[in-house]
């Protein structure tokens, strides 16, 4: 692959989106979605003949497309690292996004802003191919920003619901604070070894060298401030806060930016600051326990949604929690297959509930849904594949990612994985449950649609939604919308089953040298090769269905059923006796609430005070008008001696003669 | 092409024409003062170019000085017309020149009174401020440094708003006071090496005991203009007054002045002092992006608001200019650059709203995007450029002066940094509540978008941040040779000088 193909990849769809963007109204609607698909198009096709010519076994590219900048020594470059990690990361995104920009057609069909929100994905997919493809932490930060900034766009591309534009601006408030742990991180790897290169620092020796300059309470700190970064992006407790709000945007976004990709940028940088990480214990457990943590509190509050997307949106931030477990524990690759299969099931699944949504006129409300199968059939179908991969049911493509977690988990000793692996199991139930419950809710039981005007929807939303009048039903959508659903159906039953052999059979495994993982921590993922060898992925499957993992996952499902299906009555005998936990769960376990309070209103009160006492009554206050009081008062003092009386000076002028005579008499003169 | 006196020209082509322009007298000739303005001001800026075109880049010795010999100007005090650019007022002249363009246009339609003298003010400021940039001889830059306060003191004085004569009162006696300590250290250096030429000054060597005291003098004096924190408060209070365009030239052109004297006096002349009393500009500075941070969040007065972000914005400048490394002093320039597009572009976005309602307040906006969508793109860029997004301008100054404050310490690093959050927290919590929402009340339904004048100089601001953003190379590239010779000389002379 040469540059110059290289450089298509990102800026096909660049194009595309400045042509929609800037052009919309004349190329009209048409052309707009034609312009922006031919541009994801074009690199989705290049990715995969970069993947190809990886599996070939072709040479890994690092090249330089331009000098940026260059002060003293330091060079800040715009360049492509194309190697396995960078190639898996553009064909999720590449392939993810053609998705959802032909689903857009369907959805966004009646939106005044087609065109705009066209330009808007298009653009994201432009900032997210060059986040992956750097090769310099420059770019690295301008992508990871890039992406911020389109999807505060994005959540507010409804910018007339004061709903959206609060969850845009906390979305990118929330992520500028990761931003700045990593801007941080950034500077100390420039400070310590002077570059901004993947391969200076990143290389085992340039790691091995920073680790020796920059020595160990700063080297820890180099990783957990590009850690912090992560957890911004890839939203892990406590910087989650915006991720189920960002479910404001259109639904095809939740699914590109807040499922697929943008979210796991974090996943990706931690694995391509393997070299690093590797070299910090202490950073390791504190990325494994917030990812565990992640895990499985995110995935309670899943349970006690009542929005479709908010539970897909809490389900993603547990599985990312997933990811993270996987990061802590050095299995980097494991922890890039599970991005990659969950890339694919949550793709489907917030494809899923926006068919859904377009079923349901707008209503997002799963208490008014029920018994959607006999409508909605490609839908149902989908959705369930996408429920059934997502809680690891052996042969389905999240089973086999989030087996080899747990069991690359249990395997580890570094600190920390014990409480871990206890959240990771527990994670499994308790995704088991909110997905089945959703799935449940949704798509089985009574129909309870149809009653759009006589209450509002819930969850403060009010009439934004509309919902289905009494005796509508619900259809299927239109073909671009089911195609999608389809097409990522596929990949999430088969993908896991086709990754797994070339990906860890092997002690390198397919991602060679982009990853790398130290001597002691390598025995990890021993288990899952034993496995393999055993009985392929087909083995590991069958080994599944007698594991506890499966039965957790039964369980919850078990449990789904018996609550939502076989006694309905039940979870509210259940909210009424957990009252406090309840109530727990529902404020999110007060996060929102203490965000607003102690950093919202903490820095207004704080900007406000600062404003009315050091600004406008010390500084000009006691400072300015002091002073100029000051003179004021002086030239009174002194006009007062301005009397005119002539007697008056005489007498002045005596009493001075006087006073210089006596101090002239008894000090001498000044100066002799 | 190196003989012709191109930096003269830039100089006083602005100063005659601005002369003209007074010529044409009452507002019945309106049309033809614009017209006049506009021809001077391009003219103006294109005898600029050929400073970056003919720059050589591989030397910090002063440039385009035109002949061996300067023109004796008074000779009992062997004071000279002396001048010069290096890579440091390069950028400022060529920014000057070129945002002159942009305000002569911008007041094209909002000026309707005095219409000759208000297009004058601008050109013989934007004249005065070429001086100051390229002037060599002590006298002579003080003399333009001076004069440039007496056209802004108008701009805002007749065509400001309601509170005018107050602000413009605080503005000239802040900076007045300022310089005064700078005549002091002027006359101070004349009488330690007999001669008025900046360049000898900088070869002085002046005693450590006088070093502290010319430091601050040139602190205050400088600082009142950048402005630091707690000299600050005429800012915003001149920036509320003033018209747009006197907005736009204050915060692009005039607030360069106290940093670009730091750059050339503060930092080679009393490097010693410099040295000892770092500790003092840094934490002034980091108090303006911090203290000020908070400050900007609770304005209510959108011109306010941006003028607290111009000081917390020009505290990185300060405070890269004080981390004496490469990487601080160079993106500190660049910042200035930057600040000079980002926020004249945010008060003429300001403006645009302004003509329309004839309020500041953000709360008499919402909504704004249904009306403009055109000029809430542009917006939208300038506020992102503002918060420091990657891509735009703002981003490469304020990432490399974080870059280098890690080189020096991290507590610096971390608090300067925090910039991120707090200017996206200003910034865009103001632009949500200004643009995003419904229609908030009839002016706002009322709103006709940008029209083409207004679309032609934001889209020409636009090009300049985003073309800044995505390939700073050529604009680091002329200061190279500037920036390091300062280092070399700042760093020499505090190792060789007894420190105490």
């Amino acid at each position: 692959m040469d540059m110059k193909t290289l450089l298509l990849v990102p800026l096909a769809p660049l194009a595309g989106a400045i042509i929609a963007g800037l052009f919309g109204r004349q190329i009209g609607r048409v052309g707009a979605h034609c312009v922006a698909i031919a541009g994801v198009l074009v690199s989705f096709i290049i990715s995969v003949m970069v993947f190809q010519s990886l599996e070939a076994g072709e040479q890994i590219n690092d090249g330089t497309v331009y000098t940026w900048m260059q002060i003293g020594s330091l060079t800040f470059e715009i360049g492509f690292l194309i190697d396995q990690l960078s190639a898996v990361m553009m064909l999720v995104v590449s392939f993810v996004s053609l998705m959802v920009h032909i689903y857009t057609i369907g959805y966004m069909s009646e939106d005044p802003g087609y065109q705009r929100f066209f330009s808007y994905i298009s653009l994201f997919t432009f900032a997210m191919l060059m986040l992956v493809m750097s090769n310099n932490f420059l770019q690295l930060f301008f992508g990871w920003e890039a992406v911020g900034l389109v999807s505060y766009l994005l959540i507010g591309f409804w910018y007339k619901r004061p709903t959206a534009i609060y969850a845009n601006l906390k979305a990118f408030l929330v992520n500028r604070v990761g931003d700045f742990g990593f801007l941080l991180g950034i500077a100390l790897i420039v400070a310590y070894a002077g570059s901004l290169a993947y391969t200076d620092v990143l290389s085992e020796q340039g790691a091995k060298q920073l680790f020796e300059k920059a020595a160990d309470p700063w080297f820890t700190a180099i990783c957990i401030c590009l850690f912090i970064g992560a957890m911004g992006k890839s939203a892990q407790v406590p910087l989650h806060v915006w991720l189920p709000d960002s479910m404001e945007g259109p639904t095809p976004i939740s699914a590109l930016i807040h499922a697929a990709t943008m979210v796991t940028a974090g996943i990706f940088m931690v694995a391509r600051m393997s070299p690093l990480f590797e070299l910090s214990e202490v950073a390791l457990t504190f990325v494994l326990v917030v990812g565990a943590t992640t895990a499985l509190f995110m995935g309670f509050l899943g349970i006690v949604q009542n929005d479709i997307k908010r539970v897909v949106a809490y389900s993603t931030l547990s599985q990312l929690g997933y990811m993270t477990v996987a990061l802590g524990v050095s299995a980097y690759s494991v922890a890039m297959f599970h991005l990659t299969t969950h890339a694919f099931f949550k793709a489907l699944l917030f494809l899923g509930a926006g068919s859904v949504i377009i079923g349901m006129h707008h209503d997002q409300d799963m208490r008014n849904m029920g018994g959607l199968r006999k409508y909605m059939p490609i839908t149902w179908i989908t959705s369930l594949i996408g429920s059934l991969a997502l809680i690891g049911t052996p042969f389905f493509s999240g089973f086999y990612s989030k087996d080899s977690i747990i069991e690359a988990v249990h395997a580890s000793s570094i600190p920390g994985a014990g409480y871990a692996l206890f959240c990771v199991l527990v994670g499994v139930f308790v995704t088991a449950f909110y997905s089945f419950r959703m799935y449940f809710l949704v798509f089985h039981g009574k129909e309870r649609f149809g009653k759009a005007h006589e209450e509002g929807h819930g969850d403060g939303h009010g009439e934004e939604h509309h919902g289905l009048a009494p005796g509508q039903k619900p259809h299927e959508s239109p073909w671009v919308v089911t195609l999608p659903l389809i097409l990522l159906a596929i990949p999430s039953v088969v993908i896991g089953y086709c990754m797994i052999g070339p990906l860890l059979s092997d002690e390198k495994g397919w991602f060679g040298a982009s990853i790398f993982v130290s001597g002691n921590h390598v025995a990890v993922l021993a288990g899952i090769r034993e496995t393999l060898s055993q009985g392929g992925a087909f083995g590991m499957a069958l080994h599944g269905l007698m594991t506890p993992p499966f039965w957790l996952a039964l369980a919850g499902v078990v449990t789904a059923w018996v609550f939502y299906i076989y006694k309905p009555e039940l979870p509210a005998a259940i909210r009424r006796k957990f009252a406090g936990l309840h109530t727990v769960l529902e404020n999110k376990y007060y996060f929102d609430r203490f965000n607003e309070i102690v950093f919202a209103g903490g820095a207004r009160a704080l900007g406000n005070g600062l404003w009315r006492n050091g600004e406008q009554k010390l500084i000009d206050g006691v400072g300015v008008s002091g002073s100029s009081g000051l003179v004021k008062l002086l030239a009174r003092a002194t006009g007062l001696f301005q009397t005119g009386y002539l007697y008056q000076y005489a007498f002045t002028m005596i009493v001075g003669v006087f006073v210089l005579l006596t101090f002239w008499v008894f000090f001498g003169w000044a100066g002799r | 092409m190196t003989d012709i006196p191109f930096l003269s020209l830039a100089i006083w082509i602005p100063i005659f024409g601005g002369v003209l322009v007074l010529a044409t007298g009452p507002d019945s000739n309106a049309r033809m003062a614009r017209m006049a303005a506009l021809l001077t001001a391009i003219l103006g800026f294109a005898v600029t170019i050929p400073l970056y075109l003919y720059f050589d880049r591989n030397t910090a010795e002063m440039q385009f000085g035109g002949g061996e010999e300067p023109l004796l100007w008074i000779e009992h005090f062997k004071v000279y017309y002396r001048l010069g650019i290096d890579g440091i007022s390069l950028w400022f002249v060529l920014l000057n020149s070129f945002m002159t363009i942009i305000v002569v246009i911008a007041g094209w339609e909002s000026t309707q009174k005095r219409v000759a003298q208000y297009m004058a003010a601008f050109l013989i400021m934007s004249g005065l401020m070429n001086g100051i940039f390229s002037a060599l001889d002590g006298v002579l830059f003080y003399v333009f440094f001076e004069a440039s306060l007496i056209p802004l003191y108008l701009i805002i004085g007749v065509w400001g708003g309601p509170n005018r004569v107050y602000a413009a009162f605080k503005f000239f006696l802040f900076t007045l006071a300022g310089s005064l300590l700078l005549l002091l250290a002027i006359i101070y250096l004349f009488n330690l090496t007999g001669s008025f030429d900046i360049l000898v000054w900088h070869k002085a060597g002046v005693p450590a005991n006088a070093q502290t005291l010319i430091f601050f003098a040139f602190l205050v004096a400088f600082g009142v203009k950048v402005p630091m924190w707690p000299i600050h408060t005429w800012l915003p209070d001149a920036h509320v007054e003033a018209p747009t365009g006197g907005s736009v030239v204050l915060a692009a052109i005039a607030l360069k002045l106290g940093a670009y004297g730091f750059i050339r006096f503060a930092l080679p002349i009393v490097p010693a002092a410099c040295e000892d009393y770092r500790w003092l500009v840094v934490g002034l500075s980091l108090v303006a992006v911090v203290y000020i941070g908070f400050v900007a969040l609770a304005q209510t007065d959108m011109k306010k608001l941006v003028a607290y972000s111009s000081v917390s914005h020009m505290g990185f400048v300060t405070l890269g200019f004080f981390l004496f490394n490469q990487l601080g002093i160079e993106g500190a320039l660049i910042q200035m650059i930057s600040h000079g597009f980002v926020s004249g572009a945010m008060f003429l976005c300001i403006g645009v709203l302004y003509d329309r309602v004839h309020s500041r307040q953000i709360g008499d906006y919402g909504g704004v995007v249904n009306t403009m969508p055109k000029f809430a793109a542009f917006f939208m860029l300038f506020a992102m450029a503002n918060a420091g997004l990657p891509a735009t301008s703002g981003f490469v100054g304020e990432f490399t002066v974080i870059l280098g404050a890690m080189q020096v310490h991290f507590l610096i690093a971390f608090l300067a940094a925090t910039t991120l959050i707090l200017g996206a927290a200003y910034t865009l919590w103001m632009y949500k509540r200004v643009v995003f929402g419904e229609v908030a009340n009839e002016k706002v339904a009322g709103l006709t978008d940008i029209n083409r004048r207004e679309f032609f100089f934001l889209s020409l601001l636009a090009l300049c941040v985003l073309a800044m953003g995505l390939y700073p190379f050529p604009f680091t590239e002329v200061m190279h040779a500037s920036v390091n010779h300062l280092v070399e000389q700042v760093n020499g002379k505090m190792l060789t000088l007894p420190s105490h």
